[in-house]
């Protein structure tokens, strides 16, 4: 049984409301950092605690803080991402939802450490419902004191807004996230500058995930250096995993990043298995915009190690080989699932998603939904696949912000793994409009070569 | 306006294909580029010098860093948009000595040209329009695009544009100058991705005496004159600077005309395509002077326009052709390029003054000298 931190207290009852949440021990990491702690030493905690950003890139919590710039008489703020709209991520969704004061509480005492006296959480318009959990969380904490003027006594201000965005992935890249919150058009803007540097009214800015900021609670209460223990190497302390795709237990989990991929899809403690006898195919580990694998590249690294369940271990041998930890959106597939069909599904949804405003990201994530249906229709062409190779790698890395390289992973990945059914459904067009391609070799034990002594 | 020279900021050294120049801190690496001209310029599509915040979106302008600055040497882990990354002291910059660039770019081009109708011969910006060139320059000869393009119906936006927004490229440049030269914007896009649009809010007339720019700073022929459209092919026409004393704008304008009949009116345009500076000022010019003056009487006439050599318009034989700058030898360390053909050899092509020639020129106009013999 893996150490929860987050979610522990997630299914008390009435732990949505302050008077329960307190008296299960909220709120006293703002009491510990405001009474006790310099801004600094909150930062410094932070830092110990080796929290790493829970959205998705996975950039050192603390030293993202150290970088904020600290020019006199210019506000600061700390704006959290909730515009959690990666397919296959739920994670802060669940949070908000059974446990908002965590994030109310992780923000005040961050809040605090970045001197930002107006912190804004930006929410995706479809969590219209989580929205309220947590402005009526919020006004309960106001009017308890920990909103306001002059929080505990200690002269320190800090209140808290929720922003509604309306219904754009875009809008989860920090800068788009930034003009969205200004009542601009939500398109990313060009870097640098820096949000540290110029971010929100152009003031330095720190755009934190609602994972990051809730997991700065018990890195305060604990101490950097005991969070630190927990978890393996460089992927400290816990993270949430919101699995779904053909499992028998679909849902958050809190692991400890000490626990293999395997035990987590197949223990029951966890996914509990895949349902109805089938098998593993393959897996994206890490939310719609990380590299899927074949199953036995997802249990054993091409080292032939067992693979873990951390930020090292997911991408470990690589994008040839690995993939990546991402917001921690665990989608499963089984061996009655296509990865063309899959595939060109979400060329569909980054098309859409696309703010287009750069020309790569623009035309080149349409132009690959359409080869893709074409092929998934038995249209398609061998050209097409080199075709979309050659696509996928000239929008990578040529755009503006991260949205073209996550619209090129997924197919980049797709095609590197799964080419043979691919090629299987340009070659039979008939046959694949009727059958799947099924398991075939993708679950076949990797074949590690033997270092040669020279 | 970061593209104009000021000599009392200290000056950092930057090395663009070989070349080292020194231009003030804070200069962009296009803005850098441009002071060297010629080959080593990195095109631009949305980029603008005089519209603050424009760039960064089409990727053409992409360069590769391959040594940030003298004190961090580690060159840039991605191409980067030249249009908006500043230069640094000691800067290694490579644009087209980089394979990594050029491959890029064709990338670019060809997305850009996805959805761009390929009908020019009826289009009324052929001739001078950017993406003309730049597929010229830099794109592939042929598509790898099997599927139908995105069309919309042309859409009058207020008396005197026209917007078909089928050949915009979203270079955002017409929402920039509505921001920043008119009261209030009215047109802006719609939506997002490649099903974004160019449009009003909703099909509001643009009424505004300094709107016509935004034909101007349109790269393509999305933007069009409604007083000039299909009047006549820009290189039959013969473009004149002209000025008058407007009380509204600086009144330096390129007449172009057929004949003493004034066509149409534009803005004075730079080596690069874009609006003059005059005084430090950029010249937009008012509706007034472009759209309402079409006679000669109301301008005095400077003489010809500055046309490039490498313009299509250039082909009426004008005096003033502008050459630009050879910068390939430099580049490529002193050594000239090496010379596949010399169509000297076999041909008179290019030697022989057209409009000298008593009649049409025929292929015994062209044969060299050592060929007739034979």
């Amino acid at each position: 049984m893996g150490r929860k931190l987050l979610l522990e207290k997630a299914h008390v009852p009435g732990i949505a409301t302050y008077e329960v949440y307190r008296r299960e021990g909220g709120y006293r990491s703002v009491e510990k950092a405001l009474q006790s702690m310099s801004p600094d030493q909150v930062t410094e905690e932070v830092k110990k605690s080796g929290l790493r950003g829970r959205g998705g890139a996975g950039f050192p919590t603390g030293m993202k803080w150290g970088f904020l710039a600290k020019p006199e008489g210019v506000p600061r703020y700390l704006v959290v991402n909730a515009d959690e709209s990666e397919p296959g991520t739920f994670k802060d969704r669940y949070l908000m939802e059974f446990i908002p004061h965590l994030l109310i509480e992780g923000m005040i005492t961050a809040s605090y450490a970045l001197g930002s006296n107006r912190s804004y959480v930006y929410i995706r318009g479809e969590y219209a419902w989580v929205a309220e959990i947590l402005e009526k969380a919020i006004d309960e904490a106001r009017a308890n004191g920990w909103l306001g003027k002059n929080i505990l006594g200690r002269g320190f201000d800090c209140d808290i807004y929720v922003h509604r965005g309306a219904g754009a992935y875009i809008c989860g890249e920090e800068t788009a996230l930034l003009e969205s919150l200004e009542g601009k058009r939500g398109n990313p803007r060009i870097k640098p500058p820096f949000p540290a540097v110029k971010g929100l009214w152009g003031c330095p800015t720190v755009v934190n995930n609602v994972e990051t900021v809730a997991a700065v609670v018990p890195i305060i209460n604990e101490g950097g250096e005991e969070y630190a223990k927990i978890g393996m190497g460089k992927s400290t302390g816990t993270k949430l995993i919101s699995a779904c795709g053909n499992i028998n237990k679909p849902g958050v989990y809190e692991i400890d990043m000490t626990i293999s991929v395997e035990e987590f899809i197949y223990s029951d403690e966890y996914c509990g298995g895949i349902p109805a006898g089938k098998k593993l195919k393959a897996c994206i580990p890490g939310g719609s915009s990380v590299p899927i694998l074949p199953a036995n590249l997802l249990l054993k690294t091409a080292k032939g190690e067992t693979r873990m369940m951390n930020y090292e271990s997911l991408a470990d041998g690589g994008f040839a080989t690995g993939s990546m930890m991402g917001s921690g959106g665990f989608i499963v597939l089984d061996d009655s699932q296509c990865v063309v069909r899959h595939t060109y599904s979400l060329a569909r949804f980054y098309r859409h998603e696309s703010c287009g405003q750069c020309s790569p990201c623009r035309e080149g994530t349409g132009w690959m939904e359409k080869i893709l249906w074409n092929i998934e229709t038995g249209k398609g062409k061998i050209s097409d696949i080199d075709l979309l190779w050659d696509i996928q790698r000239k929008i990578e890395g040529n755009t503006i912000c991260p949205l073209g390289d996550a619209a090129a992973w997924p197919v980049a990945a797709a095609i590197r793994h799964f080419r043979d059914e691919f090629e299987w459904h340009v070659l039979h067009p008939q046959e694949a409009q009727q059958r799947n391609y099924g398991l075939m070799h993708y679950a076949d034990p990797i074949h590690v070569p033997n270092p040669v002594m020279a | 306006m970061s593209s104009e020279t000021n000599n009392t900021v200290p000056g950092v050294k930057v090395t663009i294909d070989n070349i080292t120049i020194e231009v003030p801190a804070g200069t962009t690496i296009l803005n850098a580029a441009r002071q060297i001209g010629g080959d080593v310029t990195p095109p631009a599509m949305c980029y603008y010098s005089k519209l603050e915040g424009s760039g960064g979106k089409c990727r053409t302008c992409l360069v590769e860093v391959a040594a940030g600055s003298t004190a961090d040497p580690r060159p840039m882990p991605k191409l980067v948009a030249s249009c908006r990354t500043g230069v640094m002291e000691g800067m290694v910059v490579k644009n087209i000595t980089s394979d990594k660039v050029k491959e890029a770019r064709a990338g670019v081009v060809e997305f850009l040209l996805l959805n761009h109708p390929l009908d020019c011969p009826v289009c009324d910006q052929a001739g001078e329009c950017h993406l003309q060139d730049l597929g010229y320059e830099h794109g592939k000869e042929g598509t790898r695009y099997e599927f139908d393009r995105r069309t919309f119906e042309k859409e009058d936006i207020g008396p005197y544009i026209q917007l078909h927004m089928t050949r915009c490229i979203l270079c955002y440049r017409c929402t920039y100058v509505a921001d920043q030269l008119t009261d209030q914007r009215v047109h802006g896009v719609l939506d997002r991705g490649d099903h974004a649009e160019i449009s009003t809010h909703i099909s509001k007339a643009i009424d505004n005496n300094f709107s016509g720019n935004m034909i101007d700073v349109c790269p393509v022929g999305a933007l069009t004159d409604k007083t000039f459209r299909f009047k006549n092919r820009v290189w039959f026409t013969k473009p004149v600077y002209a000025h008058r004393d407007c009380p509204d704008c600086c009144g330096k304008v390129t007449l172009w005309q057929r004949g003493d009949e004034v066509l149409r009116v534009t803005a004075r345009k730079d080596q690069w395509g874009e609006v003059c500076s005059h005084e430090g000022k950029p010249g937009w010019i008012c509706n007034t002077c472009r759209f309402d003056k079409k006679s000669a009487h109301d301008w005095v006439i400077e003489g010809p326009a500055d046309v490039s050599r490498h313009s299509v318009i250039s082909q009426g034989h004008y005096q003033q052709l502008q050459t630009p700058k050879e910068t390939l030898p430099e580049v490529m360390g002193g050594r000239a390029p090496k010379l596949m053909m010399d169509i000297h050899e076999v041909s008179e092509v290019n030697r022989i003054e057209l409009s000298q020639l008593p009649g049409a020129a025929t292929g015994k106009d062209f044969n060299s000298p050592t060929d007739q013999g034979k």
